[in-house]
């Protein structure tokens, strides 16, 4: 119950972010086609102009836009002509999905083990060398991490291609310029919770039983030790999903990141403003199934 | 002994944070006295493009013959600026929301979350760049009728620093919120209530004591990721504009020489030393003071 209301109140919420970002977008000076040269006529500026629905009052433009998206229909770009917002995201989504999802498993496979290890070591050797390694890990930024590893990996030992989307060879470098942060950060996170878990009293109890290590570190503490992971994925899927504007730039791959930025700086507001929202839509769900995960597996959280 | 010289004396004994401690205070000190002993002019154009380093530059020179290290300390004061001023948002507006917001409760908590919640679901980076990216226009005008021409130059600077700044704070309101939330309704808040301690009291004496070790770790990792979050714009071609140098742009100056043919690798290692080594620092510090804190530390 709680959770159909509150997947029924992200309704009214998108509203809101959609109406802000329309008029933050519409007030702002300058408009879309400012850049281009003169039309020919004042009639074809006209004509253009109303094509797109800028000759009417902001409000009017903001009900045609939502009657539109009640039907699905995301508008026309004004910078992509003859594509319609719909078409590019299409087109584009499913790349920067695949880049988010690939840098999030594999943030997910390299940082528990990490940190698992670390927590099992805590105050040995191991703790502090992979504890380095953890910290290196989620202090190099992707716009760090991505040349580097293009002026090694792919320029100078040419093992790698040095950009684009094609082959799985294609996809090894951008996965782990947008991943191994968030490794490194998921490790340190697992480390934390693991050592607190580890010192409950529970796990003493489960020791006093005679159960064996590995059964009480699977069995007993990860579990309890991956709920901070889960609150953890939701924002962190976020991240991915942004930060891959970065990745795609640096490997030229055609995904959601380079039609936001420069939609943003051409002042496409259909483009934008679908995106805006389709990234809004995704992390409030992304919120909401991080929240129902950790209302199943927790029986400590309650929601009143 | 009181808790803070207790904290004191753990931070002292933990190495790196005391080192990264005073790489920061050194690098802090490089950057405000730069102007006066930097060896070059951040700005000036020389015909010695793309010199390796030497002794006469130890970071070798830029595409138009600019000195690197001149340029990387300039480029710090925009980063470490920017850092800071996110930290100050984040402490003073984040602490604030946070702690209202978990210790009322009820539906003022649920209001001033869905708040959150909305600056949340703006993809924070979109949220930044659609605010430069609209408001530039209008903030440099407005600051050419008030302050002067000289200031609106840096319009799209302060209006990085407004954003980013604007952000900054979310994170922290939402572990300041769940800290409070969960020490509301402990034992000891209990009985500080029914011995009559008002709502200020309890908040001052009881609540925040506990909020702070958290609070100062969440700082200075806020100024790590606001370091990043202005990086990752520069990068894009969105933050700091040339001739202005910040980290993130100076690193994308460096990625964007990258061929096959010529080599210029110290354009991008210099900075991304830097940033990392700078980024590592402040993790550092924030896990030492964490350890400090902790109420369940060794002393």
């Amino acid at each position: 119950m709680f959770f159909l209301k509150r997947l029924l109140f992200l309704i009214p919420l998108l509203l809101v972010i959609s109406f802000l970002a329309f008029v933050l977008m519409r007030l702002a000076p300058g408009g879309p086609f400012d850049s281009e040269r003169a039309p020919a006529s004042p009639e074809i500026e006209r004509a253009i102009r109303a094509k797109y629905r800028l000759d009417e009052p902001l409000l009017t433009q903001y009900g045609h836009y939502l009657a539109d998206l009640s039907r699905g229909d995301l508008g026309l770009s004004t910078k992509y002509r003859n594509h319609t917002v719909n078409d590019i995201i299409v087109s584009a989504l499913p790349v920067s999905l695949t880049l988010g999802g690939l840098a999030f498993f594999f943030a997910l496979v390299l940082g528990i083990p990490w940190g698992v290890v670390m927590a099992v070591q805590r105050g040995r050797w191991g703790d502090y060398f992979w504890g380095l390694l953890s910290l290196l890990a989620a202090c190099i930024p992707a716009l760090v991490l991505g040349p580097l590893l293009v002026l090694s990996l792919a320029v100078k030992a040419g093992w790698f291609p040095v950009a684009l989307w094609e082959s799985p060879l294609h996809v090894v470098l951008p996965t782990l310029t947008l991943g191994l942060l968030f490794a490194g950060k998921v490790a340190r996170l697992v480390r934390e919770s693991m050592t607190t878990t580890l010192q409950s009293e529970f796990i003493t109890a489960a020791r006093a039983k005679g159960l064996s290590e590995s059964a009480i570190l699977i069995n007993h503490a990860l579990r309890l030790a991956l709920l901070p992971v889960i609150s953890f994925s939701a924002p962190m899927l976020a991240d991915l999903l942004t930060g891959s504007f970065v990745v795609e730039t640096i490997f030229q791959i055609p995904g959601l990141g380079v039609f936001f930025i420069n939609s943003s700086l051409n002042r496409d507001y259909p483009l934008l403003m679908g995106l805006v929202l389709l990234y809004a839509a995704m992390l409030l769900l992304l919120n909401l199934v991080a929240d129902i995960l950790l209302a199943k597996l927790d029986p400590r959280v309650k929601y009143e | 002994m009181t808790p803070n010289q207790r904290a004191q004396l753990r931070f002292r004994r933990n190495k790196p944070a005391t080192i990264s401690l005073f790489f920061l205070a050194a690098v802090i000190l490089l950057v405000v006295f730069w102007p006066w002993i930097a060896p070059y002019s951040w700005e000036t154009i020389s015909d010695a493009q793309f010199q390796p380093p030497s002794w006469k530059h130890w970071f070798g020179t830029d595409v138009h013959g600019r000195d690197l290290l001149t340029r990387v300390f300039f480029g710090a004061r925009v980063s470490l600026l920017v850092g800071v001023v996110g930290a100050g948002v984040a402490f003073v507006i984040g602490v604030t929301w946070g702690a209202v917001s978990g210790y009322v409760g009820g539906r003022l908590d649920g209001l001033m979350m869905r708040f959150v919640d909305v600056l949340y679901s703006l993809p924070s980076i979109i949220f930044v760049i659609v605010l430069l990216t609209t408001l530039k226009d209008g903030a440099t005008k407005w600051l050419t009728l008030t302050v002067g021409a000289k200031a609106a130059a840096h319009a799209p600077m302060l209006l990085l620093f407004a954003g980013l700044g604007a952000v900054s704070w979310l994170t922290m309101a939402r572990i300041v919120r769940g800290q409070v939330l969960a020490l509301r309704h402990r034992a000891f808040v209990d009985a500080s209530r029914s011995l009559g301690a008002s709502h200020a009291r309890i908040i001052w004496r009881h609540i925040l004591p506990n909020v702070w070790g958290i609070v100062i770790v969440y700082l200075t990792l806020t100024v790590p990721s606001v370091i990043l979050y202005e990086s990752f714009l520069s990068y894009l071609g969105l933050g700091i504009q040339p001739p202005m140098a910040s980290w993130g742009s100076l690193v994308a100056e460096g990625a964007g020489q990258l061929n096959p043919i010529r080599i210029y690798w110290w354009l991008l290692v210099f900075p991304s030393v830097m940033l990392v080594t700078t980024l590592l620092a402040l993790n550092f510090l924030g896990d030492g003071l964490r350890d400090a804190f902790d109420p369940k530390g060794q002393s």
